[in-house]
């Protein structure tokens, strides 16, 4: 392309661009975003891959995340360890997920990993207790919490196992056409 | 039903048995059979508990289990608490496809290996209905998913294949579901690496013959091009950091607004550039012949359109009706040896065909993006479960700021709290007299609405029909020509005062009415809107072409497009003047008299459907002008890019975000509809009705002459055909099949079928989709069916149960 940047080279920033839903101009600015996070520890140059991970209480800090109540679940859902250690391929995988052009199917299945808070690939009443409480902080009263949880396990659990399922969620969120635009996070 | 379950007998051997004791079975079906015997003997000893539990299925599952537990809950909930679980069953549980679907790398490899050969054999369209299998799930769908506990080496095996299918797809489809897989970046890159290499590797191996060595660098050269161009392409991405700040603080809602507006500037300016490209450059270069004096004197131009600007190229009436040289232009006769040899350019003709290409292309663009737009946000099937999906997917997280995180808690919290309310109380049945009560203000307020949209439709036509004849009186007086350049904008005013005041109005109606929820609140406000914007439309539209076009010298015009187009020019600009008002006077100084007059804490809210409203108004003034004057998308451009700034500005100062819900993607869904069915329909009836039977000026525009603007088609193929006589079909083609309702009929009939026929399709599926649902809970209960079982044998094994007694088996369980 026209300027000569030095951070990636054209084979990495092709295969960004193949494996994510960025153009070569996103990943660079993402790089910037990543480097800011942690101007010490990110290398500017990356044509050799170096092996850095950003920690989880940099990246909360993003300006994007700060305010999200399930901000520490989203980073460690995205991180190869499960602690929220984020790598830069990590990191533009976050984004590329939240972003505008990512099918339902893969946002269902991370929304599905970010949901189940004791990672036990089933959403089951304590997951959606502290899914509840993290929306709505202090509104509801216990009692009201409880009775939402049932009901809505009620009404998506299929097979009746009393907890939800990937299949169950999934099968859920093609019903709620807001999924697309809400799980979206602009960078 | 549950006596169906048939097993494989490899089921067994592949996951480590459940019981790790000695006497091990081959099949359930054995150990079914075998547990069998020993309940039914428990059956004997305890009649009481048979008794209780005879009707239900499980109730030879349940007898032992009652006896253990204490609680009196509902039975089967007691085998399927985890806790109760022996690890064994525990380990039967965990390699459960359904348990490892999107979790190991190995599964998702395996599961993107069988989507890849379905692709690879045939572009992936909708599965027929006879490739179900009976267990259906949603996203197991026909795709085999393979459990985890299959070896390292099995997952290399399964790894290879993907790559060779990989390697087999089309590169866009590679990229495609490379981005779709829910892998990390990291493994998606390195399979990337595979697929490639072996590519490269494949090609230098084989002997390839030199020209598709070469067809495969220009595919590779494409592909950087196609790249390239997507890069600039999102570069463009315009007003990218102003929507994420309006989208932080505002959320999806009012973020939707902007975003329609950028679609409205895109289309826009698409019809910029193709009149521009086909009309106004053209005719710029070659200038015509002008006779007619232009006053010299600058009024009011800017405001009114006329004056200076009226013989401009912004204008019907400059464009030349003859073929353009570059030179001098050929006068339209028969003999073309007459003419200079150059560049000729049949301007009638290509006018013609540019305002119809641009209708035609637009109308694809509409329809196109109102389906998609209908596809993902009306579903099928009627939505219940809105508790679990408000619980899921309300959280916007494009939400930013402190104080609206904060809003869109309490937000959510309030829109649970009613539903729980309203699962949890019956169906309050208002007393009769409240309802009629309510009904009777519903009707009231109706009647209101309506009773001041005809009275301001019928206040349109007097008073446009009083200004012409006005207009008619002075154009014979010499009088102030400011004035009456003046006059030529009371029209305009009253209009946009009408479309400022009315929607007020009906706000204050909706305020005295109750609405059960909001969303029917919105709806019934945007049809009021609606209603008033067409009525006012159509009137203009009548006295437009019924009246200024009918009879265009008692006004003294040469040039009633011009005029028309004139008209529409200073329509949409005093439409953009009183939006600068409202946004001034109703917002600012509404804010400002709120806060410290009222003392009210909150600031006003956006009022969103009030503003996407005006924006497809002014959108459907652009459309039906496009034909009288090329360059009035050029206006609405600048329109909308003065509108886009003004409004943020505004928002940002005077508004907050609003406390009540908004379904933004139905809403979105609504928008595009209005603006395709009666903003842009309407409006393309007009211009086509213009075409067919308005017969155009005499002395000035690209049509002069003809009998319609239709005839400029005609007459080129019949051109066509004398010049060429291999061409006479296309002369009688275009005779007996475009000019001719007949056939127009049949195919509008046609398409008409053709959607029946799709609508019904669509029945059928949301049966098909009722009676998947029904098999997953069958499939559901069948597991549970199988857990306890499991589990009971486990404990029985164990010897939890000191009874062991011996006696006749009973089959009747399986009947």
């Amino acid at each position: 392309m026209g300027n000569k940047q030095t951070i990636f080279t054209d084979e990495q920033l092709d295969a960004y661009q193949d494996c994510t839903f960025f153009t070569r101009k996103e990943i660079l600015r993402l790089h910037g975003r990543y480097h800011e996070l942690a101007p010490h520890l990110v290398p500017m140059d990356y044509t050799n891959d170096p092996d850095v991970k950003v920690p989880l209480a940099l990246i909360v800090n993003m300006p994007e995340l700060k305010e999200n109540p399930f901000r520490n679940r989203i980073v460690e859902s995205f991180s190869e360890d499960g602690q929220g250690n984020l790598s830069f391929n990590d990191f533009v995988d976050m984004f590329s997920v939240l972003s505008e052009m990512a099918p339902r199917e893969l946002k269902a299945i991370y929304a599905f990993k970010i949901y189940d808070f004791n990672v036990d690939n089933y959403i089951c009443k304590e997951d959606l207790e502290k899914t509840l409480n993290k929306l709505t902080k202090e509104e509801l009263t216990p009692e009201e919490v409880n009775l939402v949880c049932e009901k809505a396990i009620e009404e998506a659990d299929l097979d009746g196992d009393n907890k939800l399922s990937f299949a169950d969620f999934e099968n859920m969120i093609t019903r709620a056409p807001d999924f697309l635009s809400t799980f979206h996070i602009r960078i | 039903m549950a006596g169906r379950v048939s097993f494989g007998s490899d089921l067994v051997t592949d996951i480590e048995s459940p019981a790790d004791e000695d006497g091990v079975h081959d099949s359930f079906s054995q150990l079914i059979q075998e547990q069998c015997h020993d309940l039914h003997d428990v059956i004997e000893m305890t009649p009481l508990d048979v008794e209780q539990e005879s009707r239900d299925d499980f109730m030879y599952m349940e007898a032992p289990g009652y006896q253990r537990s204490d609680s009196d809950g509902p039975q089967q909930t007691d085998h399927l608490i985890g806790e109760r679980w022996s690890s064994d069953t525990l380990k039967v549980l965990s390699s459960m496809p359904s348990r490892t679907i999107g979790r190991s790398r190995g599964a998702i490899i395996s599961q993107y290996c069988n989507r890849t050969m379905q692709l690879r054999r045939h572009r992936q369209s909708r599965p027929s209905i006879q490739h179900f299998p009976r267990s259906a799930r949603p996203s197991i769908r026909g795709y085999r998913v393979e459990t985890d506990g299959a070896g390292f080496e099995e997952e290399e095996s399964k790894r290879e294949r993907l790559v060779n299918n990989l390697q087999n797809l089309s590169a866009h489809d590679r990229v495609r579901v490379l981005r779709a897989m829910p892998l990390s970046v990291a493994e998606k890159k390195e399979l990337r690496m595979l697929v490639l290499n072996k590519a490269e590797h494949s090609v230098s191996q084989s002997q390839i013959p030199c020209c598709s060595q070469l067809k495969y660098y220009i595919i590779i050269a494409l592909r950087h091009g196609w790249y390239g161009w997507l890069s600039f392409l999102s570069s463009l991405q315009l007003w990218q950091t102003a929507l994420k700040c309006v989208g932080g603080r505002f959320g999806t809602g009012v973020l939707s607004y902007f975003v329609f507006l950028r679609t409205l500037l895109f289309f826009n300016v698409f019809l910029f550039l193709v009149t521009g490209l086909f009309l106004v450059v053209p005719q710029a270069i070659a200038h015509p012949e002008q006779n007619i004096t232009v006053s010299s004197t600058w009024g009011l131009e800017v405001l009114t359109g006329a004056g200076y600007f009226s013989h401009s190229l912004l204008y019907y009436g400059y464009y030349s009706n003859q073929k353009l040289q570059t030179g001098h232009s050929c006068p339209p006769s028969k003999n073309v040896t007459s003419c200079s040899p150059g560049l000729s350019y049949n301007m009638p003709l290509v006018y013609f065909f540019t305002i119809g290409a641009a209708f035609f292309i637009t109308c694809i663009i509409l329809v196109y993006s109102m389906s998609k737009s209908f596809g993902q946000s009306f579903r099928i099937d009627k939505s219940k479960g809105l508790l679990a999906i408000k619980v899921f997917s309300s959280w916007d997280f494009k939400v930013i700021k402190k104080s609206s995180v904060r809003l869109q808690r309490a937000n959510i919290g309030t829109q649970l709290k009613e539903l729980v309310a309203e699962v949890n109380r019956q169906e309050l049945k208002f007393p009769v007299l409240q309802r009629l009560c309510r009904l009777l203000i519903h009707m009231v307020a109706w009647i209101m609405c309506l009773a001041i949209i005809i009275a301001s439709v019928l206040a349109v036509y007097y008073f446009s029909e009083h200004m012409h004849k006005d207009l008619i009186r002075t154009h014979a007086s010499s009088s102030d020509p400011l004035l009456k350049e003046a006059s030529l904008l009371a029209v305009p005013v009253v209009v946009s005062s009408i479309n400022l005041l009315l929607p007020g109005f009906f706000n204050a109606v909706a305020w005295m009415e109750e609405y059960d929820s909001p969303s029917v609140l919105n709806y019934v406000s945007i049809s009021r809107n609606l209603l008033l914007k067409v009525s006012v439309l159509g009137v203009l539209c009548y006295h437009w072409l019924g009246r200024v076009a009918s009879d265009p010298h008692s006004l003294g015009l040469e040039c009633w497009e011009s005029f028309v187009g004139q008209e529409l020019y200073r329509f949409l600009l005093m439409d953009f003047v009183f939006m600068l008002l409202d946004t001034f006077f109703g917002e600012f100084l509404w804010r400002l008299f709120s806060q410290k007059a009222l003392k009210r804490k909150r600031k006003p809210v956006f009022d969103i459907a009030r503003n996407v409203l005006e924006l497809i108004y002014g959108q459907s003034l652009a459309w039906l002008g496009v034909l009288f004057s090329p360059l009035l998308p050029a206006v609405q451009i600048i329109k909308l890019l003065f509108l886009f700034y003004m409004k943020k500005v505004s928002l940002m100062m005077n508004c907050q975000a609003s406390g009540k819900p908004w379904r933004a993607c139905q809403m979105t869904t609504i928008f595009i509809t209005l603006l395709c069915f009666p903003a842009f329909l309407g409006a393309a009836v007009c211009v086509t009705y213009t075409m067919w039977t308005m017969s155009p000026s005499k002395s000035c525009g690209p049509f002069r002459g003809l009998r319609t603007m239709f005839q400029a088609g005609k007459l080129w193929v019949q051109e066509l055909a004398e010049v060429n006589p291999n061409l006479q079909w296309l002369a009688s083609a275009h005779t007996y099949l475009v000019e001719n309702p007949l056939f127009l009929f049949l195919s509008a009939g046609i398409f008409l079928i053709v959607i029946y026929f799709h609508s019904q399709v669509v029945d059928g599926q949301r049966k098909i989709i009722e009676l998947l649902q029904e098999q997953i809970e069958n499939e559901g209960e069948d597991k549970k069916f199988l857990i306890t079982r499991l589990q009971d044998i486990h404990e029985r094994k164990k010897g939890v149960t000191p009874r062991r007694v011996k006696g006749a088996s009973e089959d009747s369980s399986y009947s």
